[in-house]
């Protein structure tokens, strides 16, 4: 593994600038650093219109970055062409070629490279094996649904063996239960190629069962990167906490007691232990977040203390609004066990405990 | 329960569409039936009879200006096909900007400009060019058509470039295709029906032609729709008949297999 210090895709300082409406230009990308490993794969998360498509179009080459530079195995490759790019994208809408045959759609990349028939249609082959679609092979794309389509454009972006590969939303097209599988299905083809995956997406969901690491970006720029579980564990800043899962917001007081240790004081008088992200140093009044299911539901005195507001049950959970004394809602997830209620009612007066390790401040 | 609107079922629809289908199909009718009339009249039957195909086919005129016809009709349909595909490549795969309803406009122009004003200017352009180089041959005929047949063969290629996911070349360029190469896998095969319908629009209009023609045609240069204008002037016989019909036959001809072929490919 001589390579394996030296990252698959590498953005340095990328910007992508369009020309407004007005006098404005919309700065889809902004600064934005961010180093891919070889064999990772790696997502980027965000609400639409937050860049992360401008990202994968400027890798695949559709579009040129305004500054900075994308580096492909430590080579600048941002000016080049798509075509001379070995990268390959699976688009959102599949783009598969109507006029074509599912084996001449997944040919193509081989063909166009001028690799040899023989050669081209032991790879087709091969490719249509890997996603199980063989006796598919002579149909036309547009007598296939859509779960297929979905399968030949990953075999048609995969054949040509590519350093890396692009998926834009691939999933969003299909219904919940096909979706559930292609993220198997995706993780496994990933595994068994051994390709850089760069996968967009907006279902957060979809990125925290899928990725090795996640960049959450929102409005040009990456906000954090990192494994699915530092990003639900340990978000560094409010968009994150708030884009991924639900979370409760606290504000507290903030007095420094060890290294990356707080003590946040509450509204109420109560006091949290919480961490901080490393190199943040807080001062003051800041957020601290906890997740709902981090939190237990005591009957006696907790860390935290209120009245129980509303109950919501939704099958293998269920949510418990707790109004605190401070003032604040507090939503406490409960996994139902097998009797069906929570074991408390609305109007009760509750504790709530929160573990170490359990708090987290926020960078604004 | 609410009734539906339905158009079939206001009063006067079945008499209204009868009424067009007869104004419609009821003359060409006519002129196929009376085409095998045994009769010097156009309008008095005696019986069927090949005779005026006979006439017609015999008749060297007929058949010259028939073959100057296809001659400049396949040559300006051609042209503009390829005029009109390099028009609307220009046009579609681009980012919308100002200016471009205006180069939509002048690419349309001669659906816009009266024929008759195109006709006298040609006829003024090309008498001038006709006395600087003494060239007198078909090309100006074939120049003039080519011209007019633009927008007719534009209007279905540029259709079905709209029609055509962009990302479709996209993804033949994120798959090593070049440019050039895109075009002929991708773009080209695509559009290929939509080229075949302006080409066969083209034809058939430059076929039709008769007021261009007529101002910018030298001596000898009749195509059959001048020719039979002509021939009209001096008595009409069935022979016009003939001629119309065996006309609607290939043009029928011509359409039905391009919505076969058209069909076969998207």
């Amino acid at each position: 593994m001589l390579r394996a210090t030296q990252p698959a895709i590498e953005a340095r300082g990328v910007t992508r600038l369009f020309a407004g409406t007005g006098q404005n230009a919309i700065r889809a990308l902004d600064n934005v650093s961010v180093s891919i490993s070889e064999n990772e794969f790696f997502t980027l998360l965000g609400p639409s219109g937050c860049g992360k498509t401008t990202l994968l179009r400027l890798i695949a080459g559709f579009d040129f970055p305004t500054a900075g530079e994308i580096l492909l195995h430590g080579q600048d490759i941002a000016q080049l062409p798509p075509y001379k790019r070995p990268v390959n994208t699976v688009f959102q809408s599949y783009a598969l070629f109507p006029h074509m045959t599912v084996a001449e759609n997944i040919g193509f990349g081989l063909k166009m490279l001028g690799k040899p028939k023989a050669f081209i249609d032991a790879r087709v082959d091969a490719m249509l094996r890997l996603v199980h679609m063989e006796a598919l092979r002579n149909r036309r794309t547009s007598q296939i649904s859509g779960g297929q389509q979905q399968r030949v454009a990953l075999a048609r972006a995969l054949a040509p063996q590519p350093k890396v590969l692009l998926l834009d939303e691939p999933l969003s097209a299909l219904d919940y239960k096909l979706r559930k599988e292609m993220q198997i299905e995706l993780k496994r083809l990933q595994h068994e190629t051994g390709i850089t995956f760069i996968f967009v997406t907006h279902d957060q969901e979809e990125a925290l069962t899928m990725s090795d690491r996640i960049a959450v970006m929102s409005a040009g720029r990456i906000r954090q990167v990192g494994t699915p579980g530092d990003i639900y564990g340990r978000p560094a800043e409010r968009f994150v906490a708030n884009f991924i899962g639900e979370t409760n917001f606290l504000t507290a007081a903030i007095t420094v007691t060890g290294d990356c240790k707080v003590r946040a004081t509450l509204q109420s008088g109560a006091t949290i232990d919480a961490t901080v992200a490393e190199g943040f140093q807080p001062n003051g009044s800041a957020t601290i977040v906890v997740r709902p299911e981090h939190a237990r539901l005591i009957s006696g005195a907790g860390d935290l203390s209120g009245t129980v507001d509303n109950i919501v049950y939704f099958g293998t959970d269920t949510n418990i609004h707790v109004h605190l004394d401070g003032g604040e809602a507090f939503t406490v997830r409960q996994q139902n066990a097998r009797s069906a209620s929570c074991g408390f009612q609305r109007g009760d007066r509750v504790g709530i405990s929160i573990g170490n390790n359990v708090a987290q401040v926020l960078r604004d | 329960m609410v009734k539906r609107f339905d158009v079939r079922q206001q009063t006067g629809f079945v008499t209204m569409a009868i009424l067009c289908f007869v104004l419609l199909y009821l003359p060409i009718v006519t002129l196929v039936v009376y085409a095998f009339n045994n009769n010097d009249s156009l309008s008095i039957w005696k019986g069927f009879s090949l005779r005026w195909f006979h006439v017609a086919w015999n008749n060297t005129l007929v058949i010259e200006s028939s073959i100057r016809s296809f001659q400049i009709a396949s040559v300006a349909a051609i042209l503009a096909t390829v005029a009109a595909t390099m028009a609307a490549l220009a046009t579609t795969r681009t980012r919308p900007y100002p200016g471009l309803t205006f180069k939509y406009a002048v690419i349309n122009q001669p659906l816009m400009v009266p024929e008759i004003v195109t006709a006298v200017a040609l006829l003024i352009v090309f008498s001038r060019i006709k006395i600087w180089t003494g060239y007198s041959g078909l090309g100006y005929l074939i120049a003039a058509h080519t011209a007019f047949c633009v927008p007719f063969a534009y209007l279905p290629i540029r259709a079905r470039l709209e029609n055509m996911d962009l990302s479709l070349e996209t993804a033949a360029s994120d798959l090593y295709a070049t440019p050039s190469r895109t075009f002929r896998h991708v773009t080209f095969p695509l559009l290929w029906p939509g080229i075949l319908a302006g080409l066969m629009l083209a034809f058939v209009v430059s076929l039709d032609d008769v007021v261009i023609t007529e101002f910018i045609k030298s001596g000898g240069q009749d195509t059959l729709p001048t020719y039979m204008l002509g021939q009209i002037r001096r008595g009409v016989t069935p022979e016009v008949n003939a001629i119309s019909t065996v006309f609607l036959a290939l043009s029928v001809g011509i359409v039905t297999v391009f919505f076969f072929v058209s069909r076969k490919r998207t």
